[in-house]
């Protein structure tokens, strides 16, 4: 693949993370809980951008099997929190129209959060949790859980607005200006 | 009388409905005054910040602009919400380009001086605690308990400013307090992976299960964790197939327990492996009336 030399400049500077100051001790990926699950290492995503491999990492599995547990930011010894790194290439994944590539689900299920978010001002579970079963079809998984929670009294069935529902409405067209792929545009 | 403006979270009247009241039931017991802020918004959880940085960051500006009308400190009882929140405060003192942003996004001025403080640490200070040990009419006498921090509560360092992020003890503190056995172990840090619990949950099933292996190895009889994304992926996902399912209580049902509180049997109600038999075995499940 044709390295793209403009890549790491532009992440360093969205993430303010210092990449070049890696020198591959593989800490993050050896503290990572996720990291036996990810195509990409945490140390191997650093690396490729490096490399300028833009495509391969924004297309990659592991920049949204990443749960932001910070973990290997605190244990890097050159002070790179690479959970940030991890927030800047998944807003550039969004823009660039590679998000739905590798982790389709992980995206919708995001999606669907913030949209009850926009929607109620606070997350309601129920009607979340439906959106995101119609769009990805990923029913079976969830249902058990849901039923289980509901059972027990967690999971109220109508949702309640909140009174600054103008103000989340403008704070979301802010935020989403520049979004190209998500389905839903402010 | 100690008072405190409150910010309870999504996860307050859905998965952590025993957590809030819990907290609640404690707070009341030690005198603790918890104030609701007004018409308070999502934090944006991990969804928001992975969809856009700016949106992660304006959420919770908009309820830091809510408590800073309340001249209180602030107290979060979900580490989400309270890493959340103060991720966002990190960017108002330090960014001012951010600051800047968020200002104009949230339509507010950013007011210095904002303490936002976690649960515990409410429940940690200096008079509160005296009180609490004076209170403990119902030692955990017996329990062995492995407390669970995750992720949100000690990470970033930079962030949180809750002391030693790889092995916190402020929970084994308190367990001694309440009169139970803190289990020394290496899993109580480890991320339970909840976020990808609803899209891949045989990954959060098998995070799960090492972290109650992990107990269990350790010789503990129940985890005790604070966040209502950990215990319900605790509680929920691990599966019991290769071991025994552990109990994963909040620490204010512990601390409700010690303190004999009523209308425990509801607080036991909601969880997915009951403590019961746990608390039966080691005499401490409160009996009779409406309890």
């Amino acid at each position: 693949m044709i390295p793209d030399t403009s890549f790491a400049a532009a992440v360093q500077e969205r993430s303010g993370e210092k990449l070049a100051a890696c020198y591959q001790c593989l800490k993050c990926t050896a503290g990572c809980p996720l990291s036996s699950h990810m195509d990409l290492k945490p140390n191997a995503i650093l690396r490729m951008i490096q490399y300028g491999q833009r495509e391969r990492v924004l297309k990659s599995h592991a920049i949204w099997f990443c749960v932001s547990c910070m973990t290997c930011g605190v244990r890097c010894p050159n002070d790179i929190d690479i959970s940030v790194v991890m927030d800047t290439l998944r807003e550039m994944a969004i823009e660039e129209g590679y998000a739905y590539a590798a982790e389709k689900r992980v995206v919708q299920l995001h999606e669907e959060f913030v949209r009850s978010v926009k929607l109620w001002g606070r997350l309601h579970e129920v009607t979340f949790y439906m959106a995101y079963m119609a769009r990805s079809l990923d029913i079976i998984a969830s249902i058990p859980s849901g039923l289980a929670l509901m059972a027990r009294g967690k999971l109220p069935f109508l949702p309640k607005r909140i009174k600054g529902g103008k103000q989340i409405k403008r704070l979301f067209k802010e935020a989403y200006k520049t979004k190209g792929q998500l389905e839903e545009e402010a | 009388m100690a008072e405190y403006s409150f910010y309870p979270g999504c996860t307050a009247h859905s998965t952590g409905l025993e957590y809030n009241l819990s907290l609640h039931a404690v707070a009341h017991a030690l005198g603790i005054e918890l104030k609701e802020i007004d018409d308070w918004n999502c934090c944006g959880g991990a969804a928001a910040r992975s969809i856009s940085n700016l949106l992660g960051l304006a959420l919770p500006a908009r309820n830091i602009a809510k408590a800073q009308e309340c001249d209180l400190p602030l107290v979060i009882p979900c580490p989400g919400c309270f890493n959340a929140t103060r991720r966002a405060q990190y960017a108002l003192i330090n960014d001012p380009e951010m600051r800047e942003r968020l200002e104009e996004v949230v339509e507010f001025k950013y007011k210095p001086g904002l303490e936002i403080v976690s649960m515990h640490q409410v429940f940690l200070e200096p008079d509160v605690l005296d009180r609490l040990a004076e209170s403990v009419n119902r030692p955990l006498r017996g329990l062995k308990i492995a407390s669970y921090y995750g992720c949100a509560l000690v990470r970033h360092p930079e962030i949180v400013q809750m002391g030693d992020y790889e092995n916190p003890v402020f929970f084994d503190r308190l367990v001694e307090l309440l009169g139970g056995e803190p289990i020394d172990w290496s899993y109580k840090t480890d991320c339970c992976g909840a976020d990808l619990a609803m899209t891949h949950g045989k990954i959060a099933a098998e995070i799960a299960d090492n972290i109650v292996a992990g107990a269990i190895e350790a010789g503990a009889d129940c985890l005790m964790a604070s966040c209502g994304l950990c215990q319900v992926n605790l509680d929920m996902r691990q599966t019991g197939k290769e071991q025994k399912k552990l109990p994963t209580f909040y620490f204010t049902e512990l601390m409700g327990v010690a303190l004999n509180l009523p209308k425990q049997s509801q607080w036991w109600g909601m969880h997915i492996v009951s403590p019961k038999p746990l608390l039966r075995a080691t005499r401490l499940l409160r009996r009779g009336g409406r309890s």
